[in-house]
């Protein structure tokens, strides 16, 4: 299929296709079983620009469009969902930057989030906050130039390894959610530490740890937009990275699909290639024709967003579900194609689907993108 | 510190056919790459050059095609590119390419280092770097796997041998061939694609060199290739069984054969 890219889409394409196959392939179970954070492959990453793909070129990035987030993260996921994620969780963590940052806040920041020098992530999930973000229990208070944190955030992706964190805190209980704040902190602010770090079923290589905030003291400068904003600034932002995260899936999927197809031809039984089965056949038949629904929608949301259009929750939250749920049956039947190796950590499918189940729980578990969808779309015919 | 890298565009493949009529590789159908070893000469000049300034020329010669393989160079980092391109240079062995690509060194003026890699992937003959020297009167030093120290005037280099390495100083300028284990080329960054898209290339042909054109292109190449064949692959060895004195006989009696 012809997905119509610009001449500077192609190229952000292959450039990533290069780093996956070169780079981040090689290694990618290796990582896998480590769990250390990827750093070699992120500085290849930075030092190719590709973090720069969704930072303004005045703050030294490449342009702010989510299609060329989308596109880098596909080809990143298709190798390792695990060391993509890290890439993406960078983005998620810098878009509220990008989106509400003051000048100030833009030049001290994203010229090094843009060159991958630090990365960067984002902070609203609580042990009792997760899909229900107004249950956050995290607070600052305002006292004089500063504002005081405290409280906990858990399964914070790039937690430890990020330097630069958006945090969502409560600074005024009374209000709920218009009395939820986003600010800026720093790794080695004092009263900021990281608890423990999880053991995760999938995307391995990418780190999830608590953030501990006690007493953490921060310049009032800090605060990103208003207070009160918390949560416009976290809905804008998840509208701008669910195409990353669908883009992520999407990925994933392709992926399996590739090694399952290259298997199936390979793989003699009965005499022949599994391939020349029609079994076999229609089983690939839907896997590719369900990537290149979920690729449809991904890459339009991610063309909405970059033609300025603002409401897009309903098409982001459709790309998010739908693309992770197309990676979940596709790496689940791909390792159907494997057979009983398939099943095994010998071969390289397995990963996908532990890799692939995340993207169907996080920014939003497909329950809650779900909810999105249904609601709008009432309100939509209702008009 | 001007450096000057030769590359040479090359097919993706080590398994080139050969068309049995005109003995020439054919590359119909086969993606054009930059040599292998050439990438590590690139790299191994971007590392020089982050270390004392300067400025990188990339030189190659071939058909108008390859300025695509001086674009790859820019992409990565290098600052000018040069594609050497006439029919009159068309047939060249390696002497007459080393003569034409010294001639077109020359006329680029001043550098302090020439590096190139070991050999060509589809000739493998390691021959232009070395010619290249030759030509231009400047010490050589082949298969360099290390460069040990480097200031404006003077290398200390280690040489790859089959069995262990040696340290050889050379004054600059000077040329360089380099082997795999030198460095590991990067990955051309988005900035560096976008520039080498648009960035200019300077062909410079037979006019602007103004070569003696009896060393250039066919005439100018002492090496006739007077056939080029795929040798048959080697047939199964027979294996001989049983106790050795009867193998000796055995064996004896089949060299005879052979050898009657």
């Amino acid at each position: 299929m012809d997905y119509l890219l610009t001449e500077e889409q192609k190229m952000i394409k292959d450039l990533a296709h290069k780093i996956a196959e070169e780079k981040i392939r090689p290694v990618a179970a290796i990582y896998d079983i480590s769990e250390e954070y990827p750093w070699e492959v992120l500085k290849v990453m930075g030092e190719s620009d590709m973090f720069g793909l969704f930072i303004p070129e005045e703050y030294g990035g490449f342009a702010n469009s989510s299609m060329n987030l989308c596109l880098a993260t596909e080809e990143f996921s298709r190798a390792c969902g695990g060391i993509a994620v890290c890439y993406a969780a960078s983005a998620l963590g810098t878009i509220p930057i990008v989106l509400f940052g003051t000048d100030e806040q833009k030049k001290k920041y994203l010229p090094d989030l843009a060159k991958g020098k630090k990365v960067a992530a984002f902070a609203i999930t609580e042990p009792e906050a997760g899909s229900d973000a107004s249950g956050i229990k995290t607070t600052a208070k305002k006292e004089g130039n500063h504002y005081i944190l405290n409280g906990l955030k858990h399964f914070i992706t790039n937690g430890g390894d990020a330097e630069t964190y958006v945090v969502i805190a409560m600074t005024d209980k009374t209000k709920g959610a218009r009395g939820a704040s986003a600010f800026i902190v720093e790794k080695g602010t004092s009263g900021f530490t990281f608890g423990k770090k999880e053991d995760k079923f999938g995307i391995r290589a990418s780190s999830t740890r608590e953030l501990i905030f006690t007493d953490c003291k921060i310049p009032a400068e800090n605060l990103l937009a208003k207070e009160g904003m918390g949560f416009i600034v976290t809905m804008r932002t998840f509208d701008m990275s669910r195409p990353g995260v669908a883009a992520q899936a999407l990925g994933i999927a392709q992926g399996a699909l590739e090694l399952a197809v290259k298997y199936v031809r390979e793989r003699v039984q009965f005499g022949k290639p599994i391939s020349s089965f029609q079994g076999i056949q229609w089983m690939l038949a839907d896997m590719a024709t369900e990537i290149e629904a979920a690729r449809g929608l991904v890459y339009s949301t991610a063309r909405m967003l970059d033609a300025g259009i603002k409401d897009v929750s309903k098409e982001s939250a459709m790309a998010k579900m739908y693309a992770s749920d197309v990676a979940m049956k596709v790496s689940i039947d791909a390792l159907q194609l494997f057979g009983g190796y398939g099943y095994m950590k010998d071969y390289p499918i397995e990963k996908y689907v532990r890799d692939a189940k995340i993207t169907q729980i996080y920014e939003g578990t497909n329950q809650v993108q779900r909810g999105i969808i249904g609601l709008k779309v009432i309100k939509e015919m209702a008009k | 510190m001007n450096i000057i890298v030769c590359i040479k565009q090359v097919p993706e493949t080590t398994e080139v056919r050969i068309n049995p009529e005109t003995n020439t590789l054919m590359r119909e159908g086969v993606k054009a790459i930059i040599n292998p070893f050439d990438m590590y000469a690139i790299e191994e000049a971007l590392r020089l050059k982050e270390r004392f300034g300067g400025k990188i020329s990339v030189v190659t010669m071939g058909p108008p095609q390859a300025d695509q393989a001086l674009r790859e160079a820019i992409s990565m980092g290098a600052d000018e590119g040069y594609l050497v391109c006439d029919r009159a240079f068309a047939g060249s062995d390696t002497w007459a390419t080393s003569y034409t690509l010294a001639g077109a060194i020359k006329k680029l003026g001043a550098f302090d280092l020439i590096i190139c890699g070991k050999q060509a992937s589809d000739g493998d003959t390691a021959q232009v770097g070395p010619g290249i020297s030759t030509h231009l009167n400047i010490p050589q030093v082949t298969y360099v796997k290390k460069v040990e120290e480097a200031t404006d005037k003077l290398m200390r280099l280690e040489r790859m041998l089959e069995e262990g390495f040696e340290i050889i100083e050379t004054p600059l300028p000077a040329l360089l061939t380099v082997v795999k284990e030198i460095n590991e080329p990067r990955i051309p960054s988005l900035k560096g694609l976008m520039r080498a898209k648009s960035a200019k290339i300077t062909i410079l042909t037979q006019k602007e060199l103004d070569l003696d054109p009896q060393q250039i292109g066919l005439c100018g190449s002492p090496t006739q290739v007077v056939k080029i064949f795929t040798p048959a692959p080697r047939v199964g060895g027979q294996i001989l069984k049983g106790e050795i004195p009867e193998m000796a006989k055995e064996l004896v009696d089949l060299i005879k054969d052979e050898v009657n």
